[in-house]
């Protein structure tokens, strides 16, 4: 049985790698968020819904997950956009603009907040002349989705970049001399094909959207039931030395994360299936 | 197979827990092995944001005069960041000799752990706080909008810069100072008062998270006619960015602000401290320490300094915390915790 078992495994090693990422899964990720539960425990269940349940509280869910999913929409759009860019056309610095993508996963969140925030500030070089549109960028939702959109670009151009890249052209040709219009053939061959690595992309952005504090302090005007985003009212917590609190609301935050995410990979999935049954 | 996944398992563990206790091996080796009279002792002094430069030139200070007195040569390392965060980090096992916080509540809750006796503020003299400050105003320059006094600030179209008092003790002195003055007007009515401080957060565009953040939002992205401020900052903001752009406004009455200084008597047991942190902190009330700290744009507790900087600090009626508030503990849970008055100024 072992014998006819171990036939199938191109690699050797099972038992040390699954040892392996157990042990790591448990030290880095496990463990430290069994003790958030453990942490958020302490409260009576009373107090917990009182906790998680606040005007402000509701308030800061609403605005984070609002700004995350329009920040995580509009990178699903664009990162889309510069990854076609990218694969399909050839043009002089195109090396410069592919790692040009990944800089913000690079920068420090603290930098970029400070450096959107200089820059969309009413007295800001971009800033100034939303001004005069009377748009307000920094201190409002708007600036937080900007944060959120930048932060999360990465995510989505390197997902579906290595699609594109191996999607066979003749799927594209073979359906052009069969009388296929070009909309035809991005909605018909090659969306359903870059569709499941949209998604990842877009859960990606989204997720990172939904914990994001140090670029965003800078550009939210932290206003109570108007620009409070939920990490910052977990550091509000913290700073009254309110550690079961602050971990009521992050045990929200995790399970409406992990339920969002879920769904979507589920999503995804179904997608993939039914692109690959085609 | 489960049996391998099982022993990898215990081997990575003990490999795990063989590398955590070496580590812990050497460090206490290190610990003992410098008995009582060291050549050499290090400090580590836990303090909050606007107090850096302050305490890099005292520590010299310090350093000289104890190699003199003691022929004892003693690193002081500092650690700065928001005073709440701080008191956190020392409360979580950052070994801190001592602290230098903004407000006496933050070290409370350090006593409330456990690490200092829960009288700590009687231990050395003023309240434990060797230095003083006080909140004022910076307005931008030719002060375009007329603002004198705390009532200016509530008036419609003056737009004032403070920090959310939630995460930043700089700005809960604002909030109290500007509460305080509201009192003195009405005659110590509570309602007028949260009637007063309620209008003027309404004339807040921007909470930033910390005290520094609303100086930036001020200074560099031009927002608001006001910033409220602790007086050293003011003077740091105008003599960093510019005397022609800016100028400091003193109210008629002001808080006064004690930042609190005291010895962490668990780590500095475990250290063998004990003595130098105490002469560290002793050192601030001494002519020398008084004199960096007026130079810092602190206000100096002893006379005799004050009269030599009395022009650099104007003199304004100025109230304690205890005398209005009842102490810390106390302002903190009327005004500060979850479902305190300051959360319902912002109830919609």
């Amino acid at each position: 049985m072992a014998n006819k078992r171990k036939r199938h495994r191109v690699l050797p090693g099972f038992g040390l790698s699954m040892g392996y990422t157990l042990i790591y899964l448990s030290l880095i990720v496990l463990i430290p968020i069994a003790f958030l539960f453990l942490k958020a425990s302490t409260l009576s269940l009373a107090d917990f819904w009182e906790t998680v349940t606040d005007d402000r509280v509701v308030a800061s869910y609403k605005l984070t997950i609002y700004t995350s999913l329009i920040a995580a929409l509009v990178n699903a759009v664009f990162g889309t956009l510069i990854a076609w860019v990218l694969v399909r056309y050839d043009f002089y610095g195109k090396r410069i603009i592919d790692a040009l993508v990944d800089l913000p996963f690079a920068l420090p969140t603290a930098v970029a907040g400070i450096a959107l925030t200089t820059i969309y500030a009413p007295n800001g070089w971009i800033g100034q002349y939303f001004e005069a549109m009377g748009i307000k960028v920094a201190y409002t939702p708007l600036g937080i989705m900007v944060a959120l959109t930048f932060i999360g670009l990465p995510f989505v151009v390197r997902s579906v970049q290595p699609v594109l890249q191996d999607l066979d052209r003749q799927y594209e040709e073979a359906a052009s001399t069969l009388g296929a219009s070009s909309t035809q053939i991005f909605v018909k061959i090659i969306l359903p094909a870059i569709f499941p690595a949209i998604l990842t992309g877009f859960a990606l952005a989204f997720a990172r959207a939904l914990g994001e504090y140090g670029s965003v302090v800078f550009i939210s005007g932290n206003m109570p039931m108007k620009t409070e985003i939920v990490p910052l009212l977990i550091i509000t917590k913290l700073e009254q030395f309110n550690y079961a609190g602050a971990a009521a609301i992050a045990v929200v935050m995790l399970v409406f994360s992990f339920v969002l995410l879920f769904l979507i990979n589920f999503w995804q999935w179904r997608t993939t299936k039914k692109y690959q049954m085609n | 197979m489960m049996k391998k996944i099982w022993i990898t398992l215990l081997s990575l563990t003990f490999l795990f827990v063989a590398a955590c206790s070496n580590q812990s091996t050497t460090t206490t080796e290190k610990d003992t092995e410098a008995p009582a009279v060291k050549k050499e002792v290090e400090l580590l002094n836990v303090s909050y944001d606007p107090t850096r430069e302050f305490y890099e030139e005292f520590n010299k200070s310090f350093a000289a005069y104890w190699e003199k007195e003691k022929g004892q040569k003693v690193t002081i390392n500092q650690s700065h960041g928001g005073s709440g965060k701080q008191s956190r980090s020392v409360i979580d096992g950052l070994e801190a000799d001592v602290v230098t916080l903004a407000l006496a509540y933050d070290i409370d809750v350090i006593a409330e752990a456990g690490k200092l006796p829960v009288n700590w503020q009687e231990r050395l003299d003023n309240n434990s706080s060797p230095y003083t400050s006080t909140i004022v105003f910076l307005v931008r320059k030719g002060n375009p909008k007329g603002i004198k006094d705390w009532d200016d600030l509530v008036k419609d179209g003056v737009s004032v810069i403070t920090p959310n008092p939630k995460t930043s003790g700089g700005a809960r002195w604002n909030y109290l100072a500007a509460w305080g003055f509201a009192l003195e007007q009405n005659n110590g009515d509570e309602a007028k008062a949260k009637e007063f401080v309620t209008k003027l957060f309404k004339n807040v565009p921007v909470l930033d998270s910390g005290a520094r953040g609303s100086t930036t939002t001020f200074v560099e992205r031009g927002i608001g006619d006001v910033l409220i401020a602790w007086e050293n900052e003011a003077f740091l903001a105008l003599n960093e960015l510019g005397k022609d752009e800016f100028e400091i406004v003193v109210p008629s009455v002001s808080i006064l602000a004690e930042p609190p200084v005291t010895v962490v008597d668990e780590t500095a047991k475990k250290h063998g401290t004990e003595e130098v942190a105490k002469a560290y902190l002793d050192y601030l009330y001494t002519e020398e320490g008084q004199e960096i700290a007026a130079k810092n744009y602190y206000r100096p507790r002893s006379e005799e300094v004050a009269k030599k900087y009395e022009d650099q600090f104007p003199k304004i009626n100025l109230f304690t915390i205890d005398e209005v508030f009842g102490g810390w503990k106390n302002a903190q849970k009327i005004h500060f915790d979850d479902g305190g008055v300051f959360d319902e100024i912002y109830k919609p």
